[in-house]
């Protein structure tokens, strides 16, 4: 993917709040002291009367996140992800999830990609404490173009929605004409017949790199993107894992509950399959150049090219 | 409104919460009590509700910060019509309406589903703002415990709402000084409260007594008045008001009352009524 652009997912959300800001009088942004990173400071030099700076206080600000909402507005509220799932993972049970408002919760800098900031602000457990909510969306872009599509999609959609978006600047893969993006739908990059890889977010740019490698050591494997975690597409999952036998995810997150636990719940009571997971195993992250620390922990394409190759030998 | 209907209506909350409570068998009966007058004057004199118009955008908002209290809010909004008042027996029963704490999936007219504490004020704060935004003229009106200035997020909202310059938000805190675990100055004090929202860039008015209507009329006319700020009335009262064995008592902040209890405690209200009724006649 080396020659592919690269732009942040943060990026590709605070453009896409501007774009569908000119059209939707009603929507409005909030922040905690992060709207330069979180990239929300772009729709409020857009639209000032539109975004409210909470300050470094996330759990009031999902509370009128929810207030804004139950009175018509269609209301973003963004901090890390640490701090969005983690810190205001309450209020956003009762307050947001549990009243089905109208909340779409744009997290940024979610996974060990923050990079130097370390562990404290490295979110692992956002997509399973979010997954896990009824009446909860959730959706991780894989990259600009996706995670454009993730805001309109969530605009579109009438309740509670998580998205998660990341700081790296990340390759530009679905810049293609037949693209096509549905809440709920995985999309098939790839057909194989030797194992299937589920990707998220960042890990479908590096899955891909990851197919030739495999290639080369003849495994001809197929790759789907996930980037709905919940509602999950099924459909697609079964039917691949009906055809290969073999099931790998692959995540920037803890792979306990995450898109890894998702596909393990689904398959264990409807079609038992063997699975690897590939993310951060039962630890904490740490400092270090983002690029460092996903070649450190097997997120790139020889990381996870390495990982299914020893899973199909296994199998 | 005059004070001697309110007062009557009050009295019906009471009873309603007692009916309520006694029929779930569980809930919170001692700050029910003592916010009823609150919420009485709320629904009854102060607010632009309409039970047939609940989706009237221009409408005035009601959240129950203090979602525990939701017996009383309940009572305050079948006597309103909102539902008929024999469905408080409903309360906390499965398939209810009526959940344990205000849930707006389930009962219409419930502005915003509360009960964790400390997270509907932030969502009062929220109303208010779309309010403004969308020029609209309503109040939002948002009901505290005094326990619940323990939460930091009730001061997180406080430093929103005066920041932002709410001045259509209306924080009413019922200070009855009990908690479930004892008095709130021995628990973990918030005092000074007054001082602390005042500090927060709220307009603070003192009610000595929160069970009084004139003193209540006084302090909710007031906020009206007050532009560029929120305000927070903090409101003295007596945590079980109405049933003598109730008044004051810590032990009754979560507890129903058993059917000899029920009667003690609906004989004591129907005095009441009855001296209500004198005091109509003279």
């Amino acid at each position: 993917m080396a020659e592919a652009k690269r732009i942040a997912t943060r990026e590709a959300y605070g453009k896409a709040l501007v774009e569908f800001g000119a059209q939707n009088p009603d929507i409005v942004v909030l922040d905690a002291d992060l709207a330069g990173s979180t990239k929300t400071a772009m729709f409020r030099d857009a639209y000032p009367d539109r975004h409210f700076n909470c300050g470094i206080a996330e759990a009031n600000m999902m509370g009128v996140a929810a207030g804004l909402a139950a009175a018509g507005k269609i209301a973003f509220a963004s901090s890390f992800a640490m701090f969005a799932a983690g810190r205001a993972y309450e209020q956003i049970r009762n307050s947001i999830a549990y009243p089905k408002l109208n909340v779409k919760i744009g997290a940024t800098h979610a996974g060990i990609s923050v990079g130097e900031d370390g562990a404290s602000h490295q979110c692992l457990e956002d997509i399973a404490l979010m997954r896990d909510l009824p009446n909860m969306v959730v959706m991780n872009p894989a990259d600009a173009v996706e995670a454009r599509e993730v805001v309109k999609a969530a605009i579109e959609h009438d309740g509670p929605v998580y998205m998660r978006f990341g700081r790296l600047a990340v390759p530009v893969i679905n810049n293609k004409p037949d693209y096509h993006f549905e809440i709920g739908k995985g999309e098939l990059l790839k057909e194989g017949t030797d194992v299937t890889i589920l990707a998220t977010g960042l890990c479908v740019a590096a899955a891909i790199d990851a197919l030739p490698l495999l290639a080369e050591h003849g495994i001809n494997a197929e790759l789907i993107n996930i980037c709905t975690i919940k509602p999950l597409d099924e459909d697609i999952i079964l039917r691949s894992a009906a055809k290969t036998h073999r099931v790998v995810t692959a995540e920037e997150a803890w792979i306990s509950g995450g898109l890894g636990g998702a596909v393990a719940e689904l398959l264990s009571e409807k079609l038992p399959t063997k699975m690897k997971r590939i993310g951060i195993g039962d630890r904490f992250g740490e400092s270090g150049p983002a690029l460092e620390l996903l070649d450190k922990y097997g997120l790139t394409g020889s990381g996870i090219a390495h990982t299914v190759e020893g899973f199909v030998q296994q199998q | 409104m005059d004070n001697l209907e309110l007062k009557k209506i009050a009295n019906k909350v009471r009873k309603g919460i007692i009916i309520g409570v006694h029929s779930a068998k569980s809930g919170h009966p001692g700050g029910s009590l003592s916010a009823a007058d609150i919420l009485t004057y709320l629904y009854f004199e102060e607010m632009n509700v309409d039970p047939d118009r609940i989706k009237d955008p221009d409408r005035d908002r009601f959240v129950l910060s203090k979602g525990h209290c939701a017996p009383g809010l309940y009572a305050a909004m079948a006597i309103k019509g909102y539902f008929p008042f024999e469905e408080l027996t409903t309360l906390r029963h499965v398939g209810a309406r009526l959940q344990g704490h205000p849930s707006m999936q389930y009962l219409p007219g419930i502005e915003m589903s509360t009960g964790s504490l400390g997270q509907g004020i932030s969502a009062a704060c929220g109303m208010a703002l779309a309010g403004r935004l969308d020029g609209r003229n309503y109040r939002v009106y948002t009901l505290l415990g005094d326990g619940e200035l323990e939460e930091g997020e009730v001061w997180e909202a406080a430093m929103f709402a005066g920041a932002k310059h709410l001045d259509h938000l209306c924080i009413i805190v019922d200070n009855n000084d009990l908690q479930i675990d004892g008095p709130i100055a021995e628990v973990n004090d918030p005092h000074p409260i007054d001082r602390k929202f005042e500090a927060f860039g709220c307009h603070v008015i003192n009610v000595s007594d929160g069970n009084d209507f004139d003193q209540l009329r006084a302090a909710f006319e007031e906020a009206k008045t007050v532009k560029g700020k929120p305000t927070a009335i903090i409101a003295k009262t007596l945590k079980g008001k109405g049933v003598s064995f109730m008044e004051n008592a810590v032990g009754w902040h979560g507890k129903a009352p058993n059917d000899e209890q029920f009667k003690v405690a609906m004989a004591d209200l129907d005095r009441i009524d009855e001296e209500l009724e004198k005091g109509g006649a003279q």
